[in-house]
């Protein structure tokens, strides 16, 4: 914008004299006044617009706090309405909510279910499910929430199974909506038998994909299986109803569970679990029952101490873990660990609650999220992964007896020991996130230790996601070190080079050479690496470390020739060329180590030094590794930490040299005695400023690397950092979700730390500055 | 004596000196090498290489000898142990340790699947260059390898040529008098589709969102409903016209084809609509290859990408780096150097400002994806969405400005590049002596005077360099864009001859972001490596042009004010 103002200030001021001659002092003064209120609101609009862009920028930081913060509050409670349902009847088996919020379901014992408004309680529907003369239910198991299908087990053997659903639709006038209950038999309306005239205590249920598997015991201990598969898909059975498409298959089990209460059949339908009243979990594979291999329990295990007993057992989303609440108020999570082929159930969780016996326990839909609720009428929410407890307060007075929360976590109805109904609106963002699960080792399910994984997204509702930061943190660490390992020394030798010994002539050719280094898009960069790079080194491996050990000597040796050379010719070329004098010295021999490389290759390696490393050392080898982004990433930090040594080295005071000089200290010994410790701390602001621009590339290590969140420190591997996750991630996260903020929690890591790194190196670079001007 | 020399030697610490100097040496070497890589892989995909035919018989394990013939361009040459052969499938004698293998391009995807394959050196026998073979580059499948058989106009033959005869020039003429006109339909043809097509649907889609603006605002009159419904229709009518001229113009375009002979006897036969370019490199001399390059190169700069990217030009990238570039420059520069003025000429110098002014500095080194995603989360989800509720919500749910844009990726290179403007000009403030800024005060001018007149003409060096910086790491950087507005194929420019012309909630394609994009996320990285390469010279120099121009305003601005100073 000045450019063009130049011209114009000569004219101006040129006009304005022949002007001012012209006017009269009225037009003066007034002119007199125009000015001071053009100055004065110039200095207003300056001031304005420069504190707002420096504002503005300063918002990154504060607009980067904003977006995090949602992660670190605790789940709300509000309660939103209190009535009793009219026309219950019965003792409750089941409460639910469905996907809008708007009706609820309660399922009791005499086999009616009530579909009714959850924020007033009226009922708008209700349903008695056909049982047989003289049948009590006397057992009930719901598959899943999502599902809706339950089975009721009745006394004289036989079970009902069910399935509830709501059917949305918008009707014409104002698109509004209508949510209407339905209840359907998915396995036909007649009721199954599992046992012999014997009342089945405990049932359950798991359905996927068209089969179905039904679990029952009584209470001397039999148990019975029922697998059905359905031969048709499963919509069009749910049509047809009982058409003889569902084909019933009782597998035989010869074996007896004594006092059993309730029994689970795992998510993936592999295992069925048995629990009696004491807290005995037995263990039965369904697989061996399948294939009538069957001998024994798998394995056997007390759920709770010696002193607490089980109240409440549920399993968690996915069903692949059991979490069992007991009279101490104590939560734990159970999953199958396989050790030795042996498999286990093993607590891998304690989640310590109040003191005082659980009353209710009811999981989420959507996330690993569980409710419990105690005797003095404490409500708790917390996350299974994170180990965290998003809300815990006592929000009624006395027991509580049922529990349902909606399908979107933003609803709980709590249905009291008196019978009254609460429905409590909850606010519940972000439980995913705790410390521990962010920066610990966390023991996810299906893995038999606590790692640290990253892990965003999956294919199901079910998957489990797994935030841990470590893998990424790791990543960026090992491609920065990697990266400082090439460019540090090249470009603090060159610095001292190039500052104190280099011909002037020279350096003026030098440095902008460095500075188009500089220049070089990181793009480019990465593109050259993972492309032409990558594939480059796989074939010439060991060509590289041959250049590592042949460019050294070769330079020792071009010195040692240059001091034999005869003097006059020697005399031809001024001090401070070195630089030049090695560059066919450093191209020849870059050469022949390429060209020795291959027979060595033969002669130690067998001709392939990628197979010797993977099946002599067991080292992997990925194309896309840590040594490509080493070069690539040093490649461009090498200019920035080269120009910021450079200067700090030649602005060293000349006399401090000059002095050491005269004392007669060769040149090598003022620079390493002298120059070098004076200009150290310039030097270290320039690696901190390499490192912060290492740590935060993300085109390099994005395209150099195969963006595995690995933890490893093996050259030959990848890694995935923080700066390259986010590029990949957030486009495809889902705005405000969990996921989203942590992403943004990484770009608030990065900025802290690469601020941090940045003030520290110029907080010594000036007060170097200071240095060199007193002395 | 000779010991004597080289332990003075050694005590002196000359070989430290000398190691110093080879790191120089070894990071001015791999500038220069990834330049010359650059310029040579880059350079040379434009060059029409010639094409070698030859029988191929590779040892088999299978009891019969595979014998083929193969045609295609050469690529590259590497060694191989006789173990890598073995393990892969290859059976061949261990005796000899290394083997040559060289990668050729086959082209002919459509007929043989893929279009790349290494061929052993040992096995090749009656290597010859038929000067008879063609090459065409095609909109679809890739390049064609083959020999001219006949060409035939809507089904009958019009030339039939032998495929070995060399001299025959008739047909090769006929060929490149059809191709010529097909080609001119073609441009006809897409200049309708972009032209008068684009903007007929422009005006529709303008349409539509007056009558939803008009429905929200609840001021839709029977009246305004049936002007609209009368202009829809006009439309509605050149559309229809445009369309049947189209129409007439695809059956003229689809009327030519050629028949092809290509390798192993295989024959395609080929529509002329298809061929981008024909040519036979083995009788081409020097200046006609060369007339061919200066084609290719002049498609590739002002062209349209084909291909899923992997051919053609790259026209819109350039166009797009360019336009983000200037608008990032229009925003950082004002506000840059408002900043900077009030931080050195207008605020207390204290704490506080020097506080600010590290961390000004500091935030030049903040990673750029933090900026990219803070431009994700508060320009285009908070700003835009606001605006979209405010000034566009006749497009909702479609978002306006809500969604990755030019606009936004502009603002947000502009908040990345803005502390290296404030560094540059501060430092330029602060260069100028006191002297002349109270001799403007002495003088009588006033603050804002003195500031305008004479502080901001000096200090204009200072802020050219500080857009030069700016700029310099704006047009290279690829990972905030990701986030706020690039996209790997954008339909249409930014800039057009439909209201209001720039279109600044567009999205649009960069030379930074089509290297990664074709380099790593295209299905065919083989094929689309030499034009990447292409890509990355071209966005290096047009990042050292910007430079050199800049450096170039910046020193003549010097010299103007050399006068002035002290």
């Amino acid at each position: 914008m000045s450019n063009d103002l130049a011209p114009k200030s000569s004219d101006s001021a040129a006009q304005e004299q022949s002007t001012q001659s012209r006017l009269g002092s009225m037009d003066l003064s007034f002119r007199r006044r125009m000015r001071y209120y053009v100055d004065k609101f110039a200095h207003g609009a300056i001031a304005v617009g420069g504190i707002g862009v420096i504002i503005t920028i300063l918002l990154i930081f504060l607009y980067l706090i904003y977006e995090i913060l949602p992660l670190f509050e605790s789940a709300e409670l509000a309660e939103s309405n209190s009535y009793s349902l009219s026309s219950a009847t019965g003792s409750t088996l089941h409460l639910a909510i469905e996907e809008q919020g708007e009706l609820g379901l309660r399922l009791s014992d005499d086999a009616s279910l009530v579909f009714f408004g959850i924020e007033s309680g009226d009922v708008v529907h209700s349903v008695q499910i056909p049982l047989p003369e003289n049948a009590t239910v006397v057992s009930f198991a719901l598959e899943t929430e999502e599902s809706g299908i339950f089975v009721l087990g009745l006394d004289d053997g036989y079970s009902i199974i069910a399935q509830y659903s709501f059917e949305t639709r918008f009707e014409a006038p104002n698109n509004r909506r209508v949510i209407s209950p339905q209840l359907s038999f998915p396995y036909g309306e007649d009721p199954i038998r599992l046992f012999e005239n014997k009342p089945v205590s405990a049932v359950a249920i798991r359905s996927r994909g068209g089969s179905m598997l039904l679990g029952g015991s009584s209470a001397d201990g039999s148990i019975a299986l029922i697998s059905a598969q359905q031969q048709t898909s499963l919509l069009s059975s749910f049509d047809l109803g009982d058409d003889g498409s569902i084909e019933l298959q009782q597998l035989a089990i010869d074996l007896a569970a004594p006092n059993t209460s309730q029994i689970f059949i795992e998510g993936d339908a592999r295992w069925l679990y048995l629990i009696t009243d004491s807290g005995l979990l037995r263990m039965l594979s369904i697989q061996d029952a399948q294939r009538g291999t069957l001998n024994g329990f798998s394995f056997e295990t007390f759920l709770s101490g010696d002193r607490e007993q089980l109240s409440q057992l549920t399993l968690l989303l996915g069903g692949v873990s059991l979490l069992a609440a007991d009279s101490s108020g104590t939560v734990t999570q159970w999953v199958v660990t396989r050790e030795e082929g042996i498999s286990e159930l093993t607590p891998i969780r304690h989640f310590s609650g109040h003191g005082k016996t659980i009353s209710a326990l009811t999981v989420e839909q959507r996330r690993k999220n569980f409710i419990t609720a105690d005797a003095a009428g404490r409500i708790s929410i917390y996350n299974a992964t994170a180990e965290r407890a998003a809300f815990s307060d006592i929000l009624m007075q006395g027991s509580i007896n049922n529990m349902a929360v909606a399908p979107r976590g933003d609803k709980l109805l709590v249905e009291a020991a008196s019978g009254a109904y609460t429905l409590w609106n909850v606010r519940n963002e972000h439980p995913e996130v705790s410390w521990a699960a962010l920066w610990n080792q966390v023991w996810y399910e299906g893995y038999h230790q606590a790692e640290y994984i990253w892990q965003s997204s999956g294919a199901t509702n079910e998957f489990e996601p797994k935030y841990s930061l470590m893998p990424l943190s790791f990543g960026t660490i090992k491609a920065a070190f990697y990266a400082m390992v090439l460019a540090a020394p090249l470009a603090i030798c060159g610095a001292i080079f190039t500052g104190y010994f280099m011909a002037p002539a020279m350096r003026r050719k030098v440095k902008p050479l460095v500075e188009m280094m500089a220049a070089l898009p990181t793009v480019v960069l990465g593109f050259l690496a993972g492309l032409w790079l990558a594939p480059f080194l796989e074939n010439n491996l060991l060509a590289v470390f041959t250049v590592l050990v042949l460019l050294p000597c070769s330079i020792v040796a071009a010195s040692l020739a240059w001091l034999y050379l005869p003097k006059n010719l020697r005399h031809r070329v001024s001090d401070g060329w070195e630089a030049a004098l090695l560059v066919p010295v450093v191209l020849l021999f870059g050469y022949l180590s390429f060209v020795f490389a291959t027979p060595i290759e033969l002669w130690l390696f067998n001709g392939d030094i990628r197979f010797w490393l993977t099946n002599d050392l067991g080292i992997t080898y990925d194309q896309r590794n840590a040594m490509v982004v080493g070069f690539a990433m040093g490649f461009a930090v090498i200019p920035t930490i080269f120009s910021i040594a450079e200067d700090a080295i030649s602005e060293v005071p000349r006399n401090l040299s000059y002095g050491s000089l005269a004392l007669g200290a060769t040149p090598w010994q003022t620079m390493y005695r002298v120059v070098l410790p004076t200009a150290s701390p310039g030097i270290f602001s320039a690696l901190m400023i390499g490192l912060g621009r290492a740590v935060g590339e993300t085109m390099i290590v994005l395209m150099a690397t195969g963006n595995t969140p690995i933890m490893d420190m093996n050259i030959f591997e990848g890694m995935r950092t923080l700066a390259a996750n986010i590029a990949v991630e957030i486009p495809e996260s889902e705005v405000d979700s969990t996921h989203y903020r942590i992403l943004f929690l990484t770009a608030l890591v990065l900025f802290i730390f690469t601020f941090i790194i940045n003030t520290l190196a110029e907080v010594i670079r000036q007060r170097l500055r200071i240095k060199y001007s007193t002395i | 004596m000779k010991l004597k020399k080289v332990k003075k030697w050694i005590r002196d610490g000359t070989p430290w000196i000398w190691f110093n100097a080879g790191a120089v040496t070894i990071s001015i070497v791999m500038v220069a090498g990834l330049l010359l890589i650059l310029m040579v892989r880059g350079l040379s995909h434009f060059w029409p290489h010639d094409v070698m035919r030859a029988i191929y018989s590779p040892p088999s394990s299978g009891a019969i000898d595979q014998v083929m013939e193969i045609i295609g361009e050469f690529v590259e040459r590497e060694s191989v142990s006789a173990i890598e052969l073995t393990t892969s499938g290859i059976p061949v004698s261990e005796e000899q340790e290394l083997y040559d293998r060289e990668l050729f391009k086959f082209g002919n995807r459509d007929l043989t699947g893929a279009d790349f394959g290494w061929i052993l050196n040992e096995f090749v026998t009656e290597i010859s260059y038929p000067e008879s073979l063609f090459v065409l580059e095609r909109r679809q499948w890739g390049n064609f390898y083959g020999y001219l058989t006949a060409i035939k106009q809507a089904g009958e033959i019009v030339v039939e040529t032998d495929p070995g005869e060399t001299g025959n020039n008739q047909a090769w003429l006929e060929l490149e008098l059809r191709l010529n006109r097909a080609l001119e339909i073609y441009d006809s043809i897409s200049q309708m589709e972009r032209g008068s097509i684009g903007e007929i649907n422009f005006q529709v889609e303008r349409l539509r969102l007056r009558e939803r603006r008009l429905e929200l605002e609840d001021s839709l009159t029977a009246e305004a409903q049936s002007t609209i419904e009368a202009e829809a229709q006009a439309l509605d009518a050149q559309y229809a016209a445009i369309q049947g001229d189209l129409n007439s113009l695809y059956e003229d375009f689809e009327r030519d084809s050629a028949e092809f002979l290509a390798a192993n006897g295989q024959t395609a036969e080929i529509p002329l609509a298809e061929i981008v370019r024909a040519y036979r490199p083995n009788s081409m001399n020097v200046f006609n290859k060369l007339l061919v390059y200066g084609s290719k190169l002049v498609e590739f700069l002002s062209d349209e990408p084909r291909e899923a990217n992997t051919e053609g030009g790259v026209y819109p990238a350039i166009f797009g780096t360019v336009i983000l570039v200037l608008l990032m420059s229009v925003m950082v520069t004002p506000f840059g150097v408002v900043a900077a003025v009030y931080l050195r000429e207008y605020a207390q110098q204290g704490l506080v400002t020097r506080t600010i002014r590290i961390a000004v500095n500091n935030l030049a080194g903040v990673p750029s994806i933090v900026y990219g995603v803070f431009g994700l989360g508060f320009f285009i989800y908070i700003v835009g969405g606001e605006i979209d509720q405010l000034f566009f919500p006749e497009a909702l749910p479609a978002p306006t400005f809500g969604t990755p844009g030019l606009l936004w990726a502009a603002l947000t290179l502009a908040i990345l590049t803005v502390p290296v403007v404030i560094v540059a000009t501060e430092e330029g403030l602060a260069r100028i002596p006191r002297s002349v800024r109270e001799g403007s005060l002495a003088l009588g001018a006033t603050k804002f005077e003195t500031t305008w007149r004479v502080v901001l003409p000096m200090a204009s060096p200072a802020m050219m360099t500080g857009l030069i910086l700016a700029i310099a790491r704006a047009a290279g950087e690829v990972a905030p864009l990701m986030l706020v507005g690039v996209v790997k194929l954008a339909p249409t420019l930014p800039v057009d001859g439909n209201y209001p012309f720039i279109h600044l909630d567009q999205k649009f394609m960069h030379l930074g972001f089509h290297i990664y994009d074709v380099g790593f996320q295209s299905p065919n990285v083989e094929a689309a490596r030499p034009l990447v390469f292409a890509t990355a010279l071209l966005l290096v120099l047009l990042i050292a042009l910007l430079n050199i121009c800049a450096a170039a305003l910046r020193n003549r601005l010097q010299e103007k004010y050399k006068g002035l100073d002290v």
